[in-house]
């Protein structure tokens, strides 16, 4: 058994939150470069120009790429070798993010009670935070601030079997053209096949963590990921939504097996700062 | 399609000048509010007490920025997405506001309202937070510091780039944008 203390843990987060805040990781940059080259519209290529050299001031300026730097939204992993000490494990990770939102100067966008009385909590906790028991004795946590315009687009929608892959394709591209240029194009779509109501949910943002250009696992999936970046780039949309060739730069699908009845499809957005890293300690 | 440079407060021969697609540098005094801030200025005109600034000719700003380190004017501050203000837009243009940026489209509520009382409704690049930064010179809480982030600035731009989505002729660059480059499948 190894013995971790969760101030490791709190560590970690606040450097994550910080980082993660400021500089894109880099398949996101690359994807952005080539769409830049791709792009048909003026005003679109200008627009990605303008995203492209945001990167470089944020970097620069050690400033957040974009004010809204997001719910505080992590994935920890917590090999079953690890014994937690000194305290518990979601204070430890709140503890980083308020630590790391205060230090850094990002946005504290929770609001304690949801539709009464939305009052900011002032140190962007509650953290939302999903924890696996896993083999080994490592912990792994991967932080991904969301936005709140590209999450707003996001939907979940409890299809049949009858529905197919095509009812699939329909929904998800439907999805994105509805959200026009609210969820700030280029998107990055993650779709969740599979699992439950509230598991698809999940699944469709674990996608959205696969990093850009990594194809899918499954090649039948990865043929439809292919024709649904075709069929939404086709959208026009384009940057910003103010026309051109370059909607999404990725659609990512992970799926899990479902109930007989069932067949769960969740679609969540991603804006053009797909921020996301991680830290294995 | 030109480009223009503008000084607020904005008048009606500005307004009339700007059409649909222009780029447009903003200068001068503009006001930050986005949904709770919104809330509150459309409970104060309903009860006809007086806003915590002049309507007349202003420009809100949809933006929640992030917190200013010492020393520093303004942190990142790029816009929110629009359609969260619809709601509100129209008492507003018709109690004087000439303009509104943000991201995304407007409803067609707004965007009549707009060719009705002479407003026009401006894109900023969401996302690119720390570059309109830079083009913020002055920044001060006005009113609901309660609302952190949600509170309205009072904030002064120099040649903030911006480009004209609606204007008082009721085009739309978003309409008119996707279908230009719009492929069937």
């Amino acid at each position: 058994m190894r013995e971790l203390d969760v101030a490791r843990i709190t560590e970690a987060v606040k450097d994550l939150s910080i980082r993660t805040n400021i500089y894109l990781p880099d398949d996101v940059k690359k994807a952005l470069r080539s769409s830049l080259e791709r792009e048909e519209s003026p005003l679109g290529r200008e627009i990605l120009q303008v995203i492209l050299e945001n990167h470089d001031i944020a970097e620069k300026e050690k400033m957040p790429i974009c004010q809204d730097t997001g719910a505080a939204i992590l994935f920890i992993e917590v090999g079953q070798e690890v014994h937690l000490i000194g305290g518990a494990l979601e204070d430890a990770v709140n503890e980083g993010v308020r630590q790391g939102y205060r230090e850094a100067y990002l946005r504290k966008s929770m609001v304690a009670d949801p539709v009464l009385k939305r009052k900011n909590t002032t140190d962007n906790t509650p953290a939302i935070i999903y924890t696996r028991i896993v083999p080994g004795n490592k912990v792994q946590i991967v932080f991904a601030p969301k936005g709140g315009g590209a999450e707003n687009m996001s939907e979940v929608r409890m299809m049949t079997a009858a529905d197919g892959i095509e009812g699939v394709k329909d929904f998800v591209v439907d999805r994105v053209s509805r959200s026009g240029g609210n969820p700030c194009p280029p998107i990055v779509v993650g779709v969740g096949i599979g699992g439950c109501f509230e598991r698809s949910a999940l699944l469709a943002k674990e996608a959205l963590m696969r990093p850009i250009g990594e194809p899918n696992p499954d090649s039948d999936f990865d043929e439809v990921e292919k024709e649904l970046l075709r069929r939404i780039n086709n959208l026009g949309i384009g940057p910003q939504g103010l026309g051109g060739r370059t909607t999404a730069l990725a659609v990512h699908i992970k799926t899990l097996p479902c109930h007989i009845a069932s067949m769960p499809v969740a679609v969540n957005i991603q804006c053009h700062a797909s921020r996301h890293s991680e830290m294995i300690i | 399609m030109k480009t223009v440079e503008l000084r607020t407060p904005l008048d009606e021969k500005q307004i009339s000048n700007l059409e649909s697609g222009d780029k447009v540098f903003l200068s001068g005094e503009i006001y930050t509010a986005r949904d709770a801030a919104h809330k509150r200025l459309a409970a104060l005109i309903e009860e006809g007490k007086d806003l915590p600034f002049d309507l007349h000719g202003a420009v809100i700003y949809y933006v929640g920025p992030a917190p200013s380190k010492p020393g520093q004017v303004m942190n990142s501050a790029g816009p929110t997405t629009s359609y969260r203000m619809d709601v509100f837009t129209p008492l507003l243009l018709e109690h004087g506001l000439k303009g509104t940026i943000g991201k995304g489209p407007r409803s067609m509520k707004v965007r009549d309202s707009m060719v009705k009382n002479g407003g026009v409704y401006f894109a900023a690049v969401g996302g690119a937070a720390a570059g309109i930064a830079s083009t913020v010179k002055e920044a001060e809480v006005i009113a609901y510091e309660d609302l952190g982030p949600e509170a309205i600035r009072r904030l002064v731009v120099e040649r903030m780039p911006l480009f004209v989505v609606n204007d008082i002729s009721g085009k739309d660059l978003f309409e008119a944008g996707v279908a230009e480059y719009r492929r069937e499948e």
